[in-house]
């Protein structure tokens, strides 16, 4: 069987389960791939040809020995250069991290996706220490959008975005603390989870701002992300936050019937500065999902503030000392936001975290009554590379500012969230399915009714 | 003519002992302001003394 770049990693794992392709070959073909488009793309800051090789066939060698194959036996992968890979440095976007001692061990979502038999490839291009919504790195160059590589990935898990929106691998993971899995997902036209905060460890991860920090996959099909979420769960000692709820396995229910739920649009800010090809995703996904209703989510431009400003002080707590020793091998505009947020004032902050309690709890009683919300996952389309504003109804608005505006105010509480792609031409752009914490069940199976009636899918790469 | 938060960001930045070169002020300055304008629209919500701070969500 020949490995095809459109293959996806349930197709790659069936096969090499089944001894019609090896895992090295699966693994040879994702190599050549990355070496072929990535000049292009720059998804990648680090291919990790040998360590891949020697994994797959250590998985060959398993399956001709009899073993039982894993759920992605096989399937190559590769992650947002802020998790932990053994033997490389933990630049997490940055000049300065690039000083560190070589990781030691891998990330825990590395070793659980490859106890499960995937194949670590590499590391991916991302914004600088993670805050950012463009893909943009001054270091490493801009990771590419797949559809049109004059444009954004968005970030900040951008070279996620670019790598399997590109078709460069089934399987990549990525970091989100105010949207960083959602933009790319919407702008490189692809699924991905940001699953409930807690759920997916971060354990050998580098941080950002540790009380919005999620991990989580992003995939061209709703299996795809299921079955590497499903890998992936579990309690972990090492994230102070990772919950101790047992498995959840989303992938036996992705079938079941969405007849039974009911699912609502998100109003109000959800509604307000909006490009028509948001508006008109979101009108495509709730037609086919029968949700008339709109739900107003109460201050949620308050929410969004609230994110803002404990990113922006957490984060600048993260990086102070680097910021008094180092401050010339930041990227300047991540260094100036930082400076900034070390000078909010401290009861600012302690008002943003006790607001977030209080719109926790107005979330919550909109859960009692809707299992589903929909809401736009960017304004836009992918912007410009380099782009700084946007017109909107007659308004120039920024860019980079304006970009997050609709996951913000979600990630806040840690409600879990898929990103689906509407194939609007010329360009793709995703749309949210939020539901109650812990119920990515919920969000997956929505995601999977909307793909197989052929309202969302990951369009094939066409910008190289 | 100095901004209204210049004196601001000196004082800060001199108890932080945070370096800050002239050439990055403005930028600092622009990225305060957004910071503080959208930190008083929180302030500006009347919340019950009661009210515990969520730092960590859970269910």
């Amino acid at each position: 069987m020949t490995t095809k770049p459109e293959m996806m990693a349930s197709e790659i794992a069936s096969a090499v389960a089944g001894g019609k392709m090896s895992a090295l070959d699966a693994t040879e073909a994702a190599l050549a791939r990355i070496k072929q488009h990535d000049t292009v793309l720059n998804a990648f800051t680090d291919v990790t040809a040998e360590r891949a090789r020697a994994k797959a066939r250590a998985i060959d060698a398993d399956i001709a020995a009899g073993k039982k194959a894993g759920a992605l036996a096989g399937v190559p992968f590769a992650v947002k250069n802020l998790f932990d890979v053994a033997g490389l440095s933990t630049r997490a976007g940055s000049k300065i991290n690039r000083d560190l001692a070589p990781a030691k061990r891998d990330a825990a979502l590395i070793e659980r996706m490859e106890a499960a038999g995937a194949v670590l490839v590499g590391a991916l291009n991302m914004g600088e220490y993670a805050y950012d919504f463009t893909g943009e790195n001054v270091h490493d160059g801009p990771s590419r959008n797949p559809h049109d590589t004059t444009r954004m990935s968005g970030g900040s898990s951008g070279g996620s975005g670019s790598a399997v929106g590109g078709a460069l691998v089934p399987i990549a993971l990525g970091s989100d603390t105010n949207g960083s899995i959602r933009v790319p997902s919407s702008f490189c036209g692809i699924f991905g989870l940001k699953p409930t905060y807690g759920r997916l460890s971060r354990a050998r991860s580098f941080p950002f701002v540790a009380s919005l920090d999620h991990l989580g996959p992003f995939a061209r099909s709703v299996a795809d992300l299921a079955l590497a979420y499903d890998v992936m769960q579990g309690p972990d000692a090492d994230d102070a936050a990772c919950t101790t709820r047992g498995l959840e396995p989303t992938l036996p229910l992705l079938a079941n019937p969405v007849s039974d739920l009911r699912i609502a649009v998100a109003g109000g800010h959800f509604q307000k500065n909006v490009f028509p090809e948001a508006v008109e995703a979101v009108s495509r996904v709730a037609k086919a999902l029968g949700a008339t209703k709109v739900i107003d989510v109460p201050e949620a431009s308050r929410a969004r503030a609230a994110a803002y400003v404990i990113t922006t002080t957490e984060g600048a707590s993260l990086h102070l000392d680097r910021l008094r020793k180092r401050p010339n091998d930041f990227d300047p505009a991540v260094r100036d936001r930082l400076i900034a947020g070390a000078m909010v004032p401290a009861p600012l902050v302690d008002r943003a975290q006790k607001f977030r309690r209080w719109y926790r709890a107005q979330l919550a009683e909109i859960f009692r009554s809707v299992d589903v919300l929909l809401a736009p996952a960017t304004p836009c389309t992918a912007p410009k590379l380099g782009q700084v504003n946007f017109n909107l109804d007659g308004v120039e608005l920024p860019v980079r500012a304006n970009i997050g505006i609709h996951t913000q105010p979600i990630s806040f509480i840690g409600l879990p969230v898929v990103a689906v792609p509407v194939p609007l031409e010329p360009l793709p752009i995703g749309v949210q399915i939020i539901c109650a914490p812990w119920r990515e069940d919920i969000a997956l199976r929505v995601a999977h009714a909307l793909e197989k009636m052929g309202v969302v899918a990951a369009p094939a790469p066409r910008g190289f | 003519m100095a901004e209204p938060l210049d004196d601001y960001i000196d004082a800060v930045s001199k108890a932080l002992a945070l370096p800050l070169e002239e050439a990055w002020r403005p930028a600092v300055r622009a990225n305060l302001e957004v910071s503080l304008r959208l930190a008083r629209l929180v302030d500006e919500f009347a919340l019950p003394d009661e009210t515990e701070p969520a730092p960590v969500f859970t269910a």
